[in-house]
C-alpha cells in the first residue's frame, strides 16, 4: 500500500509500505476513504517529539471500511463504514472503565518508554512516536486497529465522510476542552489558537451555553473563519496586547475560562517568547509554554484553565504562584475520544454543527508532503487538509 | 548463596521500608568487609570542589600560586578548570559508588596535565612553582587513579548482589484467577518474553528453558517453596548454574480494583558464559524485565492477549518499524 513516512523534520514521503495484518484477536483492518493532518502531527514533522523514527507512517484522524476483522471482534462487521478514534483502548482496564480512554493502561505496547518521561504512560496512539506504541498511523490507504470494537463508531448511512471525519480527533478533543470549563450561563470563554481545534472548542462553548466566545490568533484568515462561522470575537495578538483587550472586553473580570488549543509551538511577541524559542531549539525545554502563562493571568480568579494544545515533556518559567494565589482549576487531557463519538454524532446528525466548515483544503494521499508544508506554513490561507488515498 | 526461604513483606502502602540500595543480601552488607575506598573517594571529592571554587572565585591567585602568568587566557582556562573540579567533587559525593566520576577526575588531571607542559613551554613566570604544581597533579593523578581502580574492584560483588528486583502492578480481575494463571508456569512463557519453555514435572517440581543468545538456551530447574492458594507463590531455583529465586503476592485492591500483584526476585548471576547470558538477558535492568513481563500479564488477564503495535514484542528496545513488514513479530 501507499503510506507518507517521515524522512526527517521537515519532510515526509509517499512510500510503499507492506499491507497492515491482524496481529491481536480483537483488531480490524480499515480500508481508509478519509485521512486528515492533524496540528499534533506538525509537532512530530518538526522533530519536536521525542522517539520518531524514519520510515514511520503519520496520521491518526482517518476512517474507511473495515476490511477484515479478528476473531476477537463482537461488534464490528465486515463492510461497515467506520470513523477510528486516535486514542487506542483496551476497554477493559480501570481508566477504560471510568471513560479515560487515553489513559488506558493496556494500549501501550511501549509504555516504559513513556513512563520513563511522564511517570506514568498515557494510551497508545496511531502513528505517533514509538513512545506512544509505535503504531501504524493512517496516512495510508489502509491501517490495522486494535481493539476495533472500542476505537471506532459506524457511520449511519446518508452521511458523508466529510461530516464526520472530525469524530475521531478534533471535534471531540475542541468539545471536551470547552466541556472541562464547566460553562455556565454568562461565562465568557477566551480560547487561544483559532485552529481546528481551537475553532471546535469555540463551537463547542457556545453548543455548551457560553454567552461570549474570544478567539485569539495572528493569522487573519483564522481570525476570519472564527468570525464568520463560529460567530466568536477575536483579537489579533500582534496587533493588540492580549490581557489588556481581554480585560477591556470583560470589564477587567477577565475571561470566566481559557482554552489553550495551540500548546508546545506556541508564537508569540514578547521576549519570553525567544527566550522559550531559543531554549527549545537548543533542547534545553521540550515545549514553549508562553501561550499557557498568557492564558493563567488573563483568566479570573476562580476559573478553569483548559489544556487541550499538545505538551510533551518539560516547560520553564510555569506561573505557579498565579495559579496558587488565585484558586484557578487547570483540567487537562488528551480527549477520551471513545466517550464523545456518539454523542458529537448525534450533534451532526441533528444540524446542530457542520464540522466541514473549517475544511480549506481536499488532496490525494500523494499530496500529503506538499500539503503538510502548507498546512506547517498556513500557507493559501490553509486550516485543515482531508486526504483521499 | 544461602537459600533462606523468603518471607515477603507485607505490603500495605505506607508501611513499607522497600530496601534502596543495601538489598538484605548484599554481601558487603552481610560480611561487614570495609572500607573499599569510599573514605579516599569522599575526600577526593571535597578537595576537588574546594579547589575548584579556589580556582573559580580567584583565578589569579591560583595563576600565582602555580607559577603561571595569570593573564586574562589563564584565568578563562582556570575558570573553566573550576567549572570542571566542582562538577567532579560534586558527583563524587552525591553517588554511592561515584568510580565513573573519579575517572572523570583522572581525565581532568590529564588535561591539566597538558596545560601545565603547554604552559611550561611558553615560558612561564616562575618555572620551580610551576614544576612543584606538576608533580603535585601528578601525584594527585595517581591517587585519583588508584581510588577509582580500587572502587571499581570493590563494586563487584555488589553488584552480583544488586539484582533484586521488587514491582507491582494492580489488575482488574479477581486474585484467584491471577493465582490460577501464574501457578501454571506452562502459562509463563506467554508473559515472559525470555522464557522458552517451563514444563512441569511434578507437585512441585518445574523445569525452566530460556532464549540465550545465538540461538542457544539454557536450563534450570524450579522448586516451589512456598504455595498459599490464591494469595503466594515462592520458588527457587534447585541444582543447575542459574540461581534464582522469587515470590509473587496476590493482595486485593482497595476500592474493587481488582488485585495488587507484588513481585520479588533475586538473581545470583553465576560466572563465565552463564554470567555473561545473565547480564544479556538482564540487560542494565532486570527491572526493566520484570516490569514488563508484569504488564504483559495485566494485558493477558484483562484483555486476553498481549497487545502488540506493529513492530516488535521486544520491550527492552525500540525494534519497532511501521514501515517495515510486520513479518518479524515472534506469533504468540
Amino acid at each position: 500500500m501507499r503510506a507518507n513516512t517521515f524522512v526527517s523534520p521537515g519532510k515526509t514521503r509517499v512510500e510503499r509500505v507492506p499491507d497492515p495484518k491482524i496481529l491481536n484477536d480483537q483488531d480490524a483492518i480499515v480500508r481508509i476513504t478519509s485521512t486528515a493532518i492533524c496540528g499534533s502531527d506538525l509537532h512530530l514533522y518538526n522533530g519536536f517529539i521525542p522517539t520518531v523514527e524514519p520510515g514511520d507512517i503519520f496520521g491518526h484522524e482517518f476512517m474507511g471500511e473495515v476490511v477484515e476483522v479478528g476473531k476477537g471482534t463482537r461488534k464490528v462487521k465486515k463492510g461497515d463504514r467506520v470513523v477510528v478514534a486516535f486514542p487506542i483502548a483496551c476497554g477493559s482496564c480501570y481508566q477504560c472503565g471510568r471513560q479515560m480512554y487515553s489513559c488506558c493502561e493496556n494500549s501501550n505496547p511501549n509504555a516504559w518508554i513513556a513512563e520513563k518521561l511522564m511517570g506514568h504512560s498515557p494510551a497508545g496512539v496511531f502513528g505517533y512516536s514509538h513512545m506512544m506504541g509505535g503504531f501504524a498511523g493512517g496516512q495510508a490507504e489502509y491501517a490495522r486497529v486494535p481493539f476495533a470494537d472500542v476505537g471506532t463508531i459506524k457511520v449511519p448511512d446518508g452521511m458523508t465522510d466529510e461530516q464526520v471525519l472530525f469524530l475521531s480527533d478534533i471535534f471531540p478533543t475542541g468539545y471536551m476542552g470547552a466541556e472541562m470549563c464547566d460553562i455556565k450561563p454568562g461565562d465568557v470563554i477566551a480560547v487561544w489558537g483559532c485552529g481546528p481545534v481551537g475553532l471546535f472548542a469555540m463551537a463547542s462553548a457556545y453548543l455548551l451555553g457560553a454567552e461570549r466566545v474570544i478567539g485569539i490568533d495572528r493569522v487573519e484568515a483564522r481570525l476570519r473563519v472564527a468570525r464568520e462561522k463560529v460567530k466568536a470575537e477575536t483579537i489579533n495578538y500582534e496587533e493588540h496586547d492580549v490581557y489588556r483587550t481581554l480585560m477591556e472586553m470583560t470589564g477587567g473580570r477577565g475571561p470566566d475560562s481559557v482554552i489553550d488549543a495551540v500548546g508546545m509551538e506556541a508564537h508569540g511577541s514578547t521576549a519570553m517568547f525567544l527566550v522559550d524559542r531559543v531554549k527549545q531549539g537548543l533542547m534545553l525545554e521540550n515545549d514553549r509554554p508562553n501561550v499557557l502563562r498568557d492564558a493563567i493571568m488573563c483568566c479570573r480568579s476562580g476559573g478553569t484553565v483548559s489544556v487541550v494544545g499538545v505538551y510533551s515533556g518539560l516547560i520553564d518559567k510555569f506561573p505557579m504562584g498565579s495559579v496558587m494565589n488565585r484558586s484557578l482549576r487547570i483540567m487537562t487531557g488528551q480527549c477520551h475520544v471513545q466517550r464523545y463519538m456518539k454523542p458529537l454524532l448525534e450533534r451532526i446528525r441533528k444540524g446542530e454543527i457542520d464540522p466541514t466548515f473549517l475544511i480549506t483544503h481536499r488532496a490525494n494521499l500523494d499530496d500529503a508532503p506538499a500539503m503538510y508544508r502548507t498546512f506547517r506554513d498556513k500557507q493559501d490561507e490553509c486550516i485543515k487538509v482531508v486526504l483521499k488515498p | 548463596m544461602t537459600t533462606t526461604h523468603l518471607s515477603p513483606r507485607p505490603a500495605y502502602p505506607g508501611s513499607r521500608q522497600l530496601p534502596r540500595s543495601r538489598s538484605a543480601i548484599d554481601p558487603e552488607a552481610v560480611s561487614g568487609r570495609g572500607d573499599g575506598g569510599e573514605r579516599l573517594a569522599k575526600a577526593l571529592g571535597w578537595f576537588s570542589i574546594g579547589l575548584g571554587l579556589a580556582s573559580l572565585a580567584a583565578p589569579r591567585g591560583i595563576a600565582r600560586l602555580i607559577g603561571a602568568r595569570g593573564d586574562h587566557a589563564d584565568e578563562t582556562i582556570l575558570r573553566l578548570v573550576g567549572l570542571q573540579e566542582v562538577a567532579c567533587g560534586i558527583g563524587i559525593l552525591a553517588t554511592r559508588k561515584p568510580t565513573g566520576w573519579l575517572w572523570a577526575r583522572v581525565a581532568g588531571d590529564a588535561v591539566h596535565l597538558s596545560l601545565l607542559s603547554g604552559a611550561m613551554a611558553s615560558g612561564p613566570e616562575d618555572p620551580n612553582r610551576m614544576a612543584a604544581a606538576t608533580a603535585a597533579i601528578a601525584g594527585i593523578t595517581v591517587l585519583d587513579a588508584g581510588n577509582a581502580l580500587q572502587l571499581g574492584r570493590s563494586r563487584r560483588p555488589a553488584r552480583r548482589a544488586a539484582s533484586e528486583v521488587i514491582k507491582s502492578v494492580t489488575i482488574n480481575r479477581p486474585a484467584e484467577e491471577l493465582y490460577r494463571f501464574w501457578r501454571d508456569f506452562r502459562n509463563l512463557p506467554r508473559i515472559m518474553s525470555h522464557l522458552e519453555s517451563v514444563e512441569v514435572e511434578g507437585e512441585t517440581r518445574s523445569r525452566w528453558t530460556a532464549k540465550a543468545p545465538a540461538g542457544m538456551t539454557v536450563q534450570w530447574d524450579a522448586e516451589i517453596t512456598k504455595d498459599v492458594p490464591n494469595q503466594l507463590i515462592g520458588w527457587e531455583s534447585v541444582g543447575g548454574r542459574v540461581d534464582t529465586r522469587g515470590s509473587v503476592r496476590f493482595a486485593p485492591a482497595p476500592g474493587g480494583r481488582g488485585t495488587e500483584v507484588h513481585v520479588r526476585m533475586w538473581v545470583d548471576p553465576p560466572g563465565g558464559a552463564l554470567g555473561l547470558w545473565f547480564a544479556w538477558l538482564f540487560g542494565e535492568s532486570p527491572d526493566q524485565q520484570v516490569s514488563d513481563d508484569l504488564r504483559h500479564f495485566k494485558q493477558v488477564m484483562e484483555t486476553g492477549e498481549v497487545v502488540l503495535s506493529s513492530g516488535g514484542f521486544d520491550g527492552t528496545h525500540i525494534a519497532q518499524r511501521p514501515a517495515q513488514p510486520p513479518g518479524s513479530i515472534p506469533a504468540r
